[in-house]
């Protein structure tokens, strides 16, 4: 092994650059398939005929497909039917659809752990279906999905790392290039540098979700009886946890 | 509450926006068809499909970043002749899996990468006269049994997805079994790290591999012929008697045979 | 879709899609195994295994798992191990998602009361009996859902062998566009393959949910 071969300062910046481009595509997909997938979530929990139908069978479609063959649709096979995209924007478009379809459960798996009781307590007193939704489901939702979501952040910044196959230059992409262009004992030192970079940052990620997990479970304390909320719990489908 | 709405509904507009930018953005591609060379000559700028992990023909070197080679030379003569300054080019990473994708899709004009011209390719793009003969060959570790196409009978050979040899060494040696990787590269660490007994592909490549590591050897001489040609999309005519032209000024001139005595020492 | 891509190479389709399914039951055995362990290390009454169990389970759970099959793949030939495409990927796998798994069941096992382990240790069983004749058992029952998921995730995350020749679904996929020029219609073929796979993997998951969630 030659860490001193493999730290060199170009090679450093090379993976710089590389890490740059990840948390490029990471954020920008971060921020859409936030948005969408949010949308997605909220329109399936709504059971507005037929739509909400042609939702759940999307997303469930997305949902179980290999995200590598996401991005190889999006890069390889779209332009074949006319849908032509740069290497970044088919990457975060891949990486936006797939994560959406993960985002639409967490929302929905949110909004379903409210409970029916608290929509029938609200339109009993009065207020309308949307009422409802926007002033007693919504914020109590969105709580609890705090969590989830963070870790699914966490999940498509790692993700962004399956976009070596169609080259975009992100992070892995480049350290390869410089093991693949060199000596083979810079190999194990390149890799151990990449995890721990990867590791870094999406470690401060997991502390930050942890430390917003905390935060929620006082609020629940302080608000209603502790004992109502874990029979919600339990009445929930658990929201899933993706890879 | 009222932050809640507003966030939402700001969030419903961002995403139509969005989805009305996506349709338009479609278009606008769509539209643009006609030859590269007017596109390129409009933009200012030519954009070529290049190998960055081939030593010799297209390399780029993580610690200069600098990409070189003998495609990247002939790339340049081509800027050079097209805009009258070899730096009006930009240079994009292809694999032989993502080169004609990427063709089709417009990301870039034409592939100068190490590209074979075959019967099966001119179905899906059009190729210029031949600029480099090439012929594939084996890598091997020094002192290896194998000494030929003939001895790989159960050994393992390592080759690339989306190249031509995959297709012939599977003709040549039905009984040997085939390990395709994502590029030349990493085929390379994996034929050093003993993933493999042998690794094959054009003469060319594995000449460069053997520069970079004086450990291996090509063995066993050519065994198939292939020969070099610019990929240019599909029914671009004007495009292709362009580079057809210009390869022959490049070969009149003696220019090309530099740039190959540049590159190519054996 | 034009399906003569499918019948003209159903062999090859057939050879990564068996591969698939075995390299997700290795995965799933092994990882289940390596994730109880890390998870009753991560509770055990001992700091050191503690802290070995969070170390592994953090560190494997933040970094991309195409990362670690490089690492089993190319990094380990520097300590003179040399593994095909096939095992690195397996083990890839199968550690990755025991990180995930070990998380599950942690949760688990931390959701039966406490009471019962001081019940269990001071009828005169060992802190390992209570373990597994007690409250293994019970949390298992919870975690079946969340294992689903992972389990799920395997299938999907398979995938990844593709790259670095491991002779899977997506492997053989690609030699087929290598012939074919026709990425579509290959392609939308190894969806389906992997559909086949894991929607009836994510109905079972969901019907695991309700019950549950009926008999709680």
């Amino acid at each position: 092994m030659d860490f001193i071969g493999a730290y060199t300062p170009g090679n450093l910046s090379y993976l710089l650059k590389g890490l740059l481009v990840t948390l490029e595509v990471a954020v920008i997909s971060i921020v859409l398939s936030f948005i969408i997938g949010s949308l997605l979530g909220v329109l399936r929990y709504a059971k507005i005929p037929l739509l909400s139908k042609v939702i759940a069978v999307l997303v469930e479609t997305i949902r179980n497909l290999p995200l590598l063959l996401i991005l190889f649709f999006t890069f390889f096979a779209l332009p074949e039917v006319g849908i032509k995209l740069e290497i970044v924007t088919a990457a975060i478009a891949g990486l936006t659809l797939f994560e959406s379809a993960m985002i639409a459960e967490i929302v929905r798996g949110g909004l379903v752990s409210i409970g029916k009781g608290q929509i029938e307590a609200g339109r009993s007193s009065g207020l309308s279906y949307t009422q409802t939704m926007w002033h007693i489901i919504l914020p109590q939702a969105l709580k609890r999905m705090i969590p989830p979501l963070v870790s699914q952040f966490i999940s498509l910044l790692k993700d962004t790392s399956l976009a070596v196959v169609i080259t975009l230059p992100e992070l892995l992409h480049n350290a390869r290039g410089i093991y693949n262009g060199g000596n083979y004992k810079i190999v194990f030192p390149i890799l151990l540098l990449t995890a721990i970079i990867y590791f870094l940052i999406n470690y401060s990620l997991s502390l930050l979700a942890r430390a917003l997990e905390k935060r929620l479970d006082t609020d629940r304390k302080q608000g209603t009886g502790l004992r109502k909320i874990r029979q919600n719990q339990k009445q929930s489908r658990p929201i899933p946890e993706s890879f | 509450m009222k932050q809640f709405k507003k966030w939402f509904v700001f969030a419903m507009v961002l995403t139509l926006v969005m989805a009305l930018l996506a349709g338009c953005g479609g278009d606008k591609k769509e539209k643009s068809g006609g030859s590269a060379i007017d596109k390129i000559k409009k933009r200012g700028k030519l954009v070529v499909g290049v190998k960055y992990d081939t030593n010799l023909f297209g390399y780029k070197d993580p610690k200069t970043g600098d990409i070189t080679g003998l495609d990247i030379d002939i790339a340049k003569a081509l800027a050079k002749k097209l805009l009258g300054d070899e730096k009006k080019i930009e240079l994009k990473e292809v694999t032989s899996k993502t080169r004609i994708p990427m063709l089709n899709n417009g990301d870039i004009d034409m592939i100068i990468a190490t590209m074979t011209i075959s019967e099966e390719r001119k179905k899906e793009v059009d190729f210029s006269d031949v600029y480099f003969k090439a012929g594939q060959s084996l890598l091997v570790k020094k002192g290896s049994p194998i000494k030929g196409v003939n001895d790989l009978k159960g050994k393992k050979v390592l080759a690339v997805k989306g190249s031509t040899s995959v297709v012939n060494i599977k003709e040549k040696a039905p009984d040997a079994e085939v390990l395709e990787f994502e590029n030349y590269a990493e085929a390379f660490t994996a034929l050093k790290a003993g993933k493999g007994d042998a690794l094959t592909t054009d003469n060319s490549i594995l000449y460069g591999m053997a520069a970079q590591d004086p450990n291996y050897e090509l063995v066993g001489g050519t065994f198939t012929d292939e020969p070099y040609g610019i990929a240019i999309k599909k029914g671009d005519k004007k495009t292709v008697k362009y580079v057809n032209d210009f390869l022959k000024e490049l070969k009149d001139s003696g220019e090309l045979q530099k740039i190959k005595d540049k590159w190519i020492k054996e | 879709m034009d399906f003569s891509i499918l019948t003209d190479n159903f062999d090859t389709y057939m050879t990564g899609f068996f591969n698939t399914i075995k390299i997700s039951l290795i995965g799933l055995v092994c990882s289940f195994i390596l994730g109880a362990i890390v998870a009753v290390f991560r509770i055990a009454p001992l700091r050191i295994l503690n802290f070995i169990g969070a170390c592994f389970v953090e560190f494997i759970r933040n970094i991309p798992l195409i990362l670690i099959a490089f690492f089993f793949y190319n990094g380990l030939v520097a300590f003179h191990i040399n593994l095909s495409g096939f095992v690195a990927g397996t083990m890839a796998l199968t550690i990755y998602t025991a990180s995930f798994i070990a998380e599950a069941i942690r949760a688990g096992i931390q959701s039966v009361d406490k009471g019962q382990m001081e019940a269990a240790r001071s009828s005169g069983l060992t802190y390992i009996q209570t373990m597994g004749y007690i409250i293994l058992p019970q949390a298992i029952k919870i975690v079946i859902p969340p294992l689903g998921n992972q389990f799920l995730n395997l299938v999907k995350n398979s995938s990844i062998l593709g790259v670095f020749a491991g002779l899977d679904l997506m492997y053989y996929a690609d030699s087929i566009h290598e012939k074919t020029f026709d990425t579509f219609n290959t392609y939308i073929f190894v969806g389906v393959f992997y559909l086949v796979l894991t929607i009836p993997l994510s109905l079972l998951v969901g019907y695991l949910e309700r019950r549950l969630a009926k008999t709680e």
